[in-house]
């Protein structure tokens, strides 16, 4: 086992990088709004990640702090994102983000 | 947690999706523990997972996806998409590249023991006004949310 | 030989629970033993459930399956497991099938940081109590998923009302438990600690258990924690989701045979861990009773017979009811069962008479005795209340206990900081 990874703080950066990269994927290529909402949340999760990461680097502890404040909105910001699906729904009839285009020029 | 992640962006059914992130959350938890984090890890669980997660299960369920599982799933706008989050990636390829010996090679020792208590002391102490300012925008997402999914407002 | 007597005794003079001192062999075994003990309590809380629910309806319970029908869970247990394995030909394959993986799996990770005593814990975790309140809340999305994938309407309605009861008395519980919380910081040093041997600690060196602290603070939280426990697992007078007579059998309704038993198994399992939160927090864990009052080497010795003397009574009433039998040939059978019962009962309590043991069983048998208080508890209650109705529920939750919760928490504190600054300068 001499061959072992070390873990440093580059592997979570990266981790959290690919994350976020995946988020924004799934942000700008689905068409339902809940998995669209659902990849907002991988976003948050992979800021929180490098927050961590950073704050386990430096060794204070404030990024875990900010970390959970992170965490509080993302709750707040789901329950309205979702407040709005519900609304959006009654409307329409469907989850289909690509007929959310009534302003459209 | 990145087959999580995968897995989450690319289901057709909304509640395989949903399946997958509350296997990521939970991943994301034991890597918080893995850095020393205790207090968020714990956080992490009762929230997301616990709170979050059951959120968005009841809204799959009140919203019908029969018939949005038989459309097409990916966006008329996927490859302009693909495109940017490629241009993203290459940015996060260079920067870590670029930047990746500036990083300490051993990190500072953390002790585990009272991170609940130093995190409690930060918290009441020094962010003790973005505390309260938190606890005002749960109270703004909770009205907003009730008034959002109300039948007569 | 030698060296195994030997690794056996420097674990048994060790002062850390396993999971603190790193040792992988003694971690599994507490897994383990934990896990056999958990099945056993889950047996028996089916058969004491149904007797101790017909004598207080004036029946006798099952009678026939062995002696007084103690090998009836045996036969419930059998029969589940050969029952066929219905799916639904329209549910989700993938959650269905997860579905109750997920709430067994919330149910049992629990009990890896309750405390049965100061180093019998499986490990010891910082954060002991949020971790419990965490993942028993994940037990909700197993339901939830549950209700969903069996794709008929009365398991999708249970499960939708069964997870919104159970999310609108976690917040409860979250109150209870902070005010809980709050009392383990009246030490020296002012710090509190999360982790649920710490809490016992704290009750055993602040010379009271919390139920009696700030009468009657502690004894509102324990009521509310009390009730939302029970709101929290389901259990009546809450158990509107699963009714018999109300919604067939709510969320797992299309569940048959095994996974309907994981579904049981995970019940009883969460009834036991969130008997074991309240007790840890209020009723102070592995204490013995009157740890003040009467304290001293006498009482100490008076105490540690109790474990024994409690094993003999249950074998001198199983030697009673053997007398009591009928003297019929066709009960031989049942009435020799009965008196080996009886024997063996009488066995274990002459074994925990020995002093060597006594010492050691002593915390795990007060946690288990007031553990086994809080279930008969909960089969008192499902015997004597009657149901609530699902808006008189989410009433009483959102209601009722939480403005109760805030302001026990509110007065907690404020009498706390009252006893740090004025009464201990």
């Amino acid at each position: 086992m001499e061959s072992m990874l070390h873990i440093t703080t580059l592997h979570y950066l990266v981790l959290g990088a690919a994350l976020f990269l995946l988020g924004v994927i799934g942000v700008l290529t689905r068409r339902n709004v809940v998995i669209v909402l659902m990849s907002i949340e991988l976003i948050l999760n992979a800021v929180n990640l490098n927050l961590v990461a950073f704050s386990r680097l430096w060794g204070g502890l404030h990024g875990q702090v900010f970390a959970i404040f992170v965490i509080t909105d993302a709750a707040a910001e789901a329950a309205v994102g979702l407040g709005i699906l519900i609304a959006f729904f009654r409307n329409k009839e469907t989850v289909n983000i690509d007929e959310v285009n009534l302003l459209k020029w | 947690m990145l087959i999580g992640g995968i897995l989450v962006i690319t289901r057709k059914n909304p509640v395989h999706s949903a399946l997958a992130l509350i296997v990521t959350l939970l991943a994301q938890a034991s890597i918080y523990l893995m850095l020393y984090a205790p207090f968020v890890a714990g956080v992490q669980i009762i929230l997301y997972a616990g709170g979050i997660m059951v959120l968005f299960l009841f809204v799959i369920m009140l919203v019908s996806i029969d018939r949005s599982m038989k459309e097409r799933q990916f966006n008329s706008q996927w490859v302009v998409g693909i495109v940017a989050a490629t241009a993203l990636g290459g940015l996060f390829i260079a920067v870590y590249t670029k930047g990746k010996d500036i990083f300490p090679e051993h990190a500072l020792p953390m002790v585990e023991n009272d991170n609940t208590q130093q995190i409690a002391t930060m918290l009441y102490g020094q962010y003790m006004f973005a505390f309260e300012i938190a606890s005002l925008l749960l109270l703004v997402a909770i009205i907003g949310a009730v008034v959002m999914a109300k039948k007569r407002i | 030989m030698g060296q195994v007597v030997q690794y056996i005794q420097s674990y048994l003079t060790s002062s850390q629970t396993p999971g603190a001192a790193g040792n992988m062999f003694w971690v599994l075994v507490y897994i383990l033993l934990v896990f056999v003990g958990l099945s056993v309590a889950v047996i028996a809380m089916n058969w004491l459930e149904r007797k101790i629910l017909a004598h207080m309806q004036v029946r006798l319970g099952p009678m026939r399956v062995g002696p007084h029908g103690l090998m009836q869970p045996i036969a419930d247990a059998l029969k589940l497991l050969l029952k066929e394995d219905i799916m639904p030909a329209e549910a989700d394959g993938l959650i269905f099938w997860v579905a109750p993986f997920i709430v067994v799996l919330a149910a049992f990770t629990v009990f890896v940081v309750v405390p049965f005593g100061p180093t019998h814990a499986i490990t010891d975790m910082n954060i002991g109590i949020l971790f419990m309140l965490g993942v028993s809340s994940l037990s909700v999305l197993g339901i939830v998923m549950a209700g969903w994938a069996s794709n008929s309407h009365y398991p999708l309605i249970g499960a939708l009302r069964s997870s919104a009861q159970m999310v609108s008395y976690e917040v409860a519980m979250g109150l209870a438990v902070v005010s809980a919380i709050l009392m383990t910081s009246l030490n020296a040093e002012g710090t509190g600690t999360l982790s649920m041997i710490g809490i016992v600690q704290a009750q055993q060196a602040q010379g009271e258990w919390f139920i009696f602290k700030f009468f009657p603070l502690g004894l509102i939280a324990f009521f509310i924690f009390a009730v939302a426990m029970v709101a929290e697992t389901n259990r009546a007078p809450f158990d509107l989701a699963e009714a018999e007579s109300e919604l067939t059998a709510g969320f797992h309704t299309e569940y048959s045979g095994f996974r309907w038993s994981l579904f049981f198994l995970a019940e009883y399992s969460a009834m036991i861990a969130v008997s074991s939160i309240a007790v840890t927090l209020w009723l102070g864990g592995w204490l013995r009773p009157f740890p003040n009052m009467l304290s001293g080497h006498i009482w100490d010795q008076v105490f540690a017979l109790f474990p024994g003397i409690t094993f003999l009574l249950f074998a001198a009433m199983c030697f009673y009811n053997t007398v009591r039998m009928p003297k019929h040939p066709l009960f031989r059978v049942q009435t020799i069962g009965l008196a080996g019962f009886g024997v063996v009962l009488g066995l274990i309590g002459l074994i925990l008479f020995i002093p060597v043991v006594s010492t050691r069983i002593q915390d795990i048998f007060w946690f288990s005795a007031k553990v086994a208080g809080f279930m008969y508890l909960y089969i008192w209650y499902r015997g004597t209340f009657p149901r609530y109705r699902f808006d008189q529920l989410m009433r009483m939750g959102w209601k009722v206990l939480l403005p109760l919760g805030l302001g026990v928490l509110i007065l907690t504190a404020s009498v706390a900081l009252l006893q740090e600054k004025i009464w201990h300068p």
